[in-house]
């Protein structure tokens, strides 16, 4: 094996490269503060009344979705990811979807805890 | 036979191997967690109406420490964009500025880990006593002079061992007043109560046997945790005795970064819905 000078990534391009990754580095100092003020926004909804529970998990989930797009999109690369990859996570996302709406449709048939009887209350 | 593509991608998928790996590995985190939030989601849902403690089994909507569970989101977004840009110092052939944000990266992750920890400690030495007048108090116990902990699991007190050591009196510092929606109501003070024991009909701490909110918060948020210590310790490893191969195999070197970084970003992502989840709705 021939021997690596100091700088062994030089192979990997000029400055045409560079720009390139700088520009990347803009993008994600860009989504660094639209996730903390996702954050942000995420716990000033808490102290919102919605008076509905329904309205208040979307708006969380809703919130919460956009963050993981910010984070999968471009912190992950998934905008710009290989066939097979999406093929791998669209199978997950068929999945997981139907665990969610099995996990929904059986909300309607569970027992109310409210017979605090027969379980143990500390 | 040397195994191909372990660095190079392979020219049909564009991918090498590990890239493949992690995402195959993404996907099974996917299921594995979205099997806890459903079981999560079910607990949720068949908690009856109203405000825990008064409501035995209505969720305690707003209960753990929201500050404390928004600062730890910062730290662990923080550690996520510089894992990235870790990634990024090194496609800029930049070695030093990679391990800038290495260290940044695995010190985030033990601030949160740390952070954690003490949110832990706390929930163990709280506790919820229910009195024969029908009231049930929250707040932290005093036996003795004692404070019951993380540490000391063995001091944790139940009406039963309280009669055993002859204890007729506890101190409870009782939590701030919430009102309706769970909110702690503002201007609520601490206030410090001493309680007959004789009064007591039954007390837990905030274990997971005290309430079905506790066992899945504290299983959802420890398997998260672990991924974050796992997470830590790989990282770690990158940045130091694993640097070597910048020098042998830069190309791969960058490319373990990268799946480093794939895994600690989805770390994050299951926080960004942790967090709402269980500090919020």
């Amino acid at each position: 094996m021939s021997q690596h000078s100091a700088s062994p990534a030089a192979s990997h391009g000029g400055d045409d490269h560079d720009h390139d990754i700088a520009a990347h580095v803009r993008t994600y100092l860009i989504i660094f503060g639209a996730l903390l003020v996702g954050t942000v926004l995420t716990v000033a909804m808490y102290y919102v009344d919605f008076s509905s529970m329904a309205l208040t998990v979307a708006v969380a989930l809703f919130i919460a979705s956009i963050k993981a797009f910010l984070v999968a999109g471009y912190f992950m690369h998934l905008l710009s990811e290989k066939k097979l990859v999406y093929g791998v996570l669209i199978l997950s996302a068929i999945f997981f979807t139907s665990l969610m709406a099995l996990t929904l449709w059986g909300t309607g048939d569970l027992p109310k805890n409210s017979d605090t009887k027969t379980l143990y209350v500390p | 036979m040397e195994i191909p593509y372990t660095y190079k991608a392979r020219p049909d998928t564009g991918l090498y191997n590990a890239k493949v790996g992690i995402w195959l590995f993404l996907a099974s985190e996917i299921m594995l967690f979205g099997a806890l939030f459903s079981a999560y989601i079910l607990l949720r849902v068949s908690a009856p109406a109203g405000f825990w403690p008064e409501t035995a089994l209505a969720w305690p909507r707003g209960l753990l420490n929201i500050p404390i569970g928004t600062f730890n989101t910062a730290v662990l977004i923080t550690s996520s964009v510089t894992v990235v840009l870790a990634w990024a110092s090194l496609k800029m052939n930049n070695f030093a500025k990679f391990r800038v944000y290495m260290v940044i990266t695995v010190a985030c992750a033990l601030a949160f880990l740390g952070i954690k920890s003490f949110e832990y400690n706390d929930k163990f030495s709280h506790y919820v006593v229910r009195l024969k007048d029908g009231k049930a108090l929250t707040g932290h116990i005093e036996v003795n002079g004692k404070h019951p902990g993380f540490w000391n699991f063995n001091d944790q007190w139940s009406v039963a061992k309280l009669a055993e050591q002859k204890i007729d009196k506890i101190k409870v510092e009782l939590d701030p007043l919430r009102d309706s929606h769970g909110h702690v109501k503002h201007g609520a003070h601490h206030e410090s109560r001493e309680i007959s024991v004789s009064d007591i009909v039954s007390l837990g701490s905030y274990t997971p046997a005290t309430h079905p909110f506790f066992a899945v918060y504290f299983l959802i948020t420890a398997l998260h945790g672990l991924h974050v210590l796992g997470g830590a310790l790989v990282l770690g490893y990158f940045a130091f005795p694993g640097a070597k191969m910048w020098k042998s195999n830069p190309e791969q070197f960058i490319n373990r970064i990268e799946v480093g970084g794939l895994f600690w970003h989805f770390v994050d992502l299951v926080w960004i819905f942790l967090f709402p989840v269980v500090y919020l709705l």
